[in-house]
């Protein structure tokens, strides 16, 4: 059966409010960092923005059933990089998360979450729509939580998170009863629990950041210091701004790496509650999108694909944000689109690609 | 095999239920990220944008830098330099002491001593930084630069901080600064100063603080994150201090410092003129620059405890007995009340007054008014103090500033002591012992005079009554209210003329001029100096009089205390010399101090008077009015008489290129048209 497959149906309207929020993107960047030594990256991000254009288009072009039928492969050759970096890695800030391809430094941590969404998606669509027996609920735990258990060791709390909305979307989409749910919650709590008083499976500093923000004032040098400033970047910009590259907190370098992490903080300083709250609504507006594409697919694969990435965007939107307005602890993930930094960007790009790919094969059959 | 069995299920949908679900889900996530967006941007920005301003403005103070201090020919003798301090911020609410033995290896500091530093300002306000270190390195610079993030309590604060000569060079006058301490700031004539404000402690710093100090302004500093200054919102300018001309001169200060050498005790050199202080010295000396960084115990308690007291300005505050300096004072006395012109005394080593014998140093023999002076015979002046006796002798002291401070522009000043039936009366309760008026008579006993006073006294006398006020600051300087507040401030004798018959101060600075001459009896002959006009006069005197033995009590040594006075030229003097050697025993080593001192001067003054030859390319005209001595000869039994006939000119002075040899050239006199009668010019060079 010969597929009709036209760039007709690739989602411009999508592409062009990504592209919209890539650009607020790289002006924040070059506003945030215009006298620090990090001056110049907007540069480097519209580079990393246009690498990630292009890999979207190529993804789009491979079948995703394709890639589901690869999944076995990425998905070992993903747990085989976690487990070099745990070995070969670069030690930067304490942790290894990074590893050296030639000149090209890249993180695993990012791309398994893409090999996980299409892992899992494929394992919830191979039950056949069946309702979800504990069996499967065990083995779904499996999969996400042996890369997720990997990356907590590097240690990277922030990215480690990023996989559970995976695993939560899944289940919840794939047919998991309430009955089956609050058994999960309540040993999750459980777990949760036993984890932070054991006290040696979260460092001191991930359990003083984990608490900080709900009182900041605790310790306004220590780590209640970034939420603090990021508070008072955001409530000083008040309804309007303070201007591009006018806002204190971001030029005077009390607002904690405003092109990354806190970009967001940065806008708030700047562009204000007017500037937030149409930046919102843009990432309001892509969500709604992408769950209109996963409605619209042509099979149940595609749309749990989808809503992978809605889960996994949706999650770094909320607790990024959350984090900046001090809703949430600070776990450095970073805002999809938005902060600076290669892997971040391609992982975005590469898991719209994806979405793409789904939404130009709806009409296959 | 097929691993994929989706795939064969393609009708398979998810239902739209849940995407619905997920879609209300993100709608609510979204709100929830609104709410707290508006609460707050819109509620709370007031109040964040307020934290804002805090977080990056620092008012910070911008320290006036203090006035410089030049000699009289305007040659710097205190400077400024730029200082880095470092002081520790409380405010942050953080608990420095676990910082503590980082910060003590970092700044090179003992971890004990900055634990009690740390103690004392236990009870300050915490708004209050406290210095933790002075005039910190590049090095510890650098180390506070990059622990800003661990050790934030630490700061760093740009001054001008004092740089005195190092030697001690004039370190009394010019005196020094130190932090204001609690005593000063209680004190109401203090209230502008404020905790850890420098303020001068001493000498010329101590006088003229309130010119020196200028007026500290302040700065609304940006900053960042690191407390690295980005911007400035506001200055408000400091206003530096005033730089002061002393009057004392650069080389007549080092000449005099050199003479003193590292002996105890003093010198004074001053224009009788004016009052102008050309140098002041004051043995043991100390490094003023000790005092500008934090002085630490060990150092100050030395100070304090050595029996020479270095911090003791000995030019205006040793008290001592004049001993035989004190003649000239005596011999004013005697010849203004008639008694010393006709006074011959034999000079047999001694002689007894009310059963008690008075010796003298030699066998002088017959001794009257002209060469008492050279000979400095005791017996003379045990006779003469009789004649007078305490009361006119204490009335002259005292008019001519015994027993008062001279109002010298330093603090400090000592009054000296003027013995007088009154005194013991007051003091003692007892009647005076006739046999006190003779040891009195040659400046022993009870009486007790400063080097500056002896300056101020023998100008006068040497300068026919005309006294003056020392000064170490030229007044033209001063606005006419500091000038006023400086009068009531520093009282003394000060300016005044006192008629004293022209016969009687000749006569004395003749016998002064003796002095110095090499010659049986004369007691200076070591002061001689080939082709300059000095007249000088020793002193000896006992340590073990009055109080003296207590104020000297833990002196290594009861050798006699020396001094020497002296003026040159011997009429209308430029220049009056007086030397304390404490403990020197031998007069005439404090007269051979002298004359070096006297020496350097006149020597300058030649070389200047040179030096002026060689630069003008044109002939420089010069008007000039002068007095020419007539002698009248000795007549009738009536003493030869001088008086004066006023002159005027009008002169062009040819000064060639190389005129090594001073190959000067004078064309004139001219009539000037001041009705003066105009001479033909003789043709010799002045």
């Amino acid at each position: 059966m010969r597929r009709f497959l036209s760039f007709r149906d690739f989602d411009w309207a999508m592409l062009g409010m990504v592209l919209l929020l890539s650009l607020v993107s790289v002006f924040q960047i070059y506003s945030a960092t215009l006298h620090t030594r990090y001056a110049g990256f907007h540069i480097k991000q519209i580079f990393f923005i246009l690498a990630g254009i292009a890999a979207m288009f190529l993804i789009s072009k491979v079948d995703y059933h394709r890639l589901l039928d690869l999944v076995p492969w990425l998905y070992g050759a993903g747990l085989l990089a976690l487990v070099a970096v745990r070995l070969f890695g670069h030690r930067a800030l304490g942790a290894r998360r990074w590893i050296s391809v030639g000149h090209f430094q890249f993180q695993p941590s990012e791309w398994i979450k893409l090999i996980l969404i299409l892992a899992v998606a494929r394992f919830i669509a191979n039950l056949g729509g069946r309702r979800l027996f504990w069996s499967d609920i065990f083995r779904a735990f499996l999969l996400v939580g042996l890369p997720m258990i990997l990356v907590l060791l590097q240690p990277d709390m922030g990215t480690a998170l990023t996989y559970a909305p995976i695993l939560v979307a899944s289940l919840f989409l794939g047919g998991i009863n309430l009955r089956q749910s609050l058994i999960l919650i309540v040993c999750g709590s459980a777990l949760m629990v036993g984890v932070w008083s054991s006290g040696k499976i979260l460092k001191p500093y991930q359990k003083a950041r984990l608490t900080s923000f709900i009182n900041p004032d605790n310790d306004p040098r220590g780590s209640g210091y970034q939420i603090r400033q990021s508070l008072i970047a955001v409530g000083s910009g008040g309804i309007w701004g303070k201007g591009a590259a006018k806002g204190t907190q971001t030029q005077g370098d009390f607002l904690p790496i405003p092109h990354a992490d806190f970009i967001f903080a940065a806008l708030g300083e700047e562009h204000g509650f007017v500037g937030c709250f149409l930046t919102l609504l843009l990432y309001f507006s892509i969500l709604m999108r992408l769950i209109q594409n996963a409605q619209t697919a042509a099979d149940l694969p595609g749309s749990l694909i989808i809503m992978g990435v809605v889960a996994v965007l949706t999650f770094q939107i909320a607790v990024n944000v959350g984090m900046v307005i001090g809703f949430m602890p600070v776990t450095g993930i970073p805002l999809p689109l938005m902060s600076y930094g290669g892997s971040s960007v391609l992982f975005t790009f590469l898991a719209l690609g994806v979405v793409m790919n789904v939404r130009m094969r709806r009409f296959v059959n | 095999m097929d691993l994929y069995s989706g795939r064969s299920d393609r009708h398979e949908k998810l239902s739209s239920v849940k995407l619905a679900v997920v879609q209300y889900g993100i709608l609510f996530l979204m709100l929830a990220l609104a709410a707290g967006l508006w609460r707050l941007q819109v509620l709370g920005a007031d109040n964040f944008r307020l934290l804002a301003e805090q977080n990056r403005i620092r008012k910070e103070p911008v320290l006036a830098a203090r006035g410089k201090l030049f000699d009289r020919y305007n040659r710097l003798i205190v400077d400024n330099y730029p200082s880095v301090s470092c002081f520790l911020v409380r405010e942050q609410g953080r608990n420095v002491d676990a910082d503590l033995p980082l910060i003590a290896r970092g700044l090179d500091l003992d971890l004990d001593q900055l634990r009690a530093t740390l103690h004392r300002f236990r009870s300050a306000p915490r708004y209050q930084p406290i210095p933790i270190k002075q005039d910190i390195t590049a090095d510890e610079q650098a180390f506070i630069a990059a622990h800003r993030n661990e050790l934030p309590e630490l700061e760093t604060v740009d001054e001008e901080r004092r740089l005195y000569p190092r030697d001690g060079f004039a370190a009394h006058l010019i005196g020094y600064v130190g932090e204001v301490s609690e005593e000063m700031l209680d004190d109401p004539r203090y209230a502008v100063y404020e905790p850890g404000d420098v303020v001068g402690k001493s000498g010329v710093e101590q006088t003229y603080d309130e010119l020196l100090r200028g007026q500290d302004g302040s700065r609304d500093v940006i900053v960042d994150s690191h407390g690295r200054e980005v911007g400035y919102l506001r200055t408000q300018h400091a206003i530096p201090g005033k730089d002061l001309r002393l009057t004392i001169d650069n080389d007549l200060q080092r000449a005099a410092e050199l003479a003193l050498g590292d002996r105890t005790g003093a010198i004074v050199a001053m224009d009788p003129r004016n009052g102008e202080i050309l140098a002041m010295v004051s043995r043991p000396s100390f490094d003023p620059n000790a005092f500008s960084i934090r002085i630490n115990r060990g150092e100050w308690n030395q100070l304090l405890t050595d029996p020479d007291h270095p911090l003791m300005n000995k030019a205006i505050q040793a008290q001592l007995a004049p001993g035989s300096t004190f003649k000239i004072l005596m011999s004013v006395a005697g010849l203004e009340e008639g008694i010393a012109q006709n006074l011959k005394v034999n000079c047999t080593g001694g002689a007894t007054f009310y059963g008690h014998y008075y010796h003298c140093d030699e066998r002088h023999g017959l001794v009257n008014i002209y060469n008492a002076i050279p000979y400095s015979c005791d017996t003379f002046y045990y006779t003469l103090a009789d004649k007078l006796g305490i009361d006119r002798i204490a009335r002259y002291a005292k008019e001519f500033g015994f027993g008062e401070k001279t109002g010298i522009d330093l603090p400090g000043e000592q009054p000296g002591l003027m013995p007088s039936e009154q005194w013991v009366m007051k003091y003692y309760h007892r009647r005076w012992y006739a046999g006190e008026t003779i040891s009195v008579g040659i400046g022993q006993g009870a009486i007790e005079a400063t080097p500056i006073q002896l300056a101020r006294i023998i100008s006068g006398i040497a300068s026919g009554g005309h006294m003056v006020r020392p000064h170490v600051v030229f007044p033209d300087q001063l606005s006419s209210d500091f000038r006023k507040a400086l009068l009531e401030n520093y009282p003394g004798s000060g300016e005044t003329y006192i008629p004293i018959d022209p016969q009687a101060w000749q006569i004395i600075t003749d016998g002064m001029a003796e002095v110095t001459q090499p010659g049986l009896y004369h007691t200076a002959g070591s002061a001689h100096l080939q082709g300059i006009d000095l007249a000088g006069k020793t002193g000896t005197a006992q340590v073990a009089s009055h109080e003296a033995l207590s104020h000297m009590a833990k002196s290594h040594s009861n050798n006699p205390n020396a001094w020497f006075v002296g003026v040159t030229p011997r009429r209308n003097p430029e220049l009056v010399v007086v030397v304390l050697w404490q403990n020197g025993e031998f007069s005439y080593y404090p007269a051979r101090i002298g004359a070096e001192v006297v020496a350097a001067y006149v020597d300058k003054q030649r070389r200047l008077a040179h030096n002026l030859s060689g630069t003008p390319k044109s002939p420089i005209e010069i008007g000039a009015v002068w007095s020419e001595p007539v002698v009248r000869e000795a007549k009738d039994g009536k003493p030869p008489q001088e008086s004066a006939r006023i002159r005027g000119g009008h002169f062009f002075v040819d000064l060639p290129q190389s005129s090594a040899g001073g190959a000067h050239r004078l064309v004139g006199p001219k009539d000037l048209g001041l009705g003066l009668p105009v001479e033909p010019w003789k043709g010799t060079h002045p």
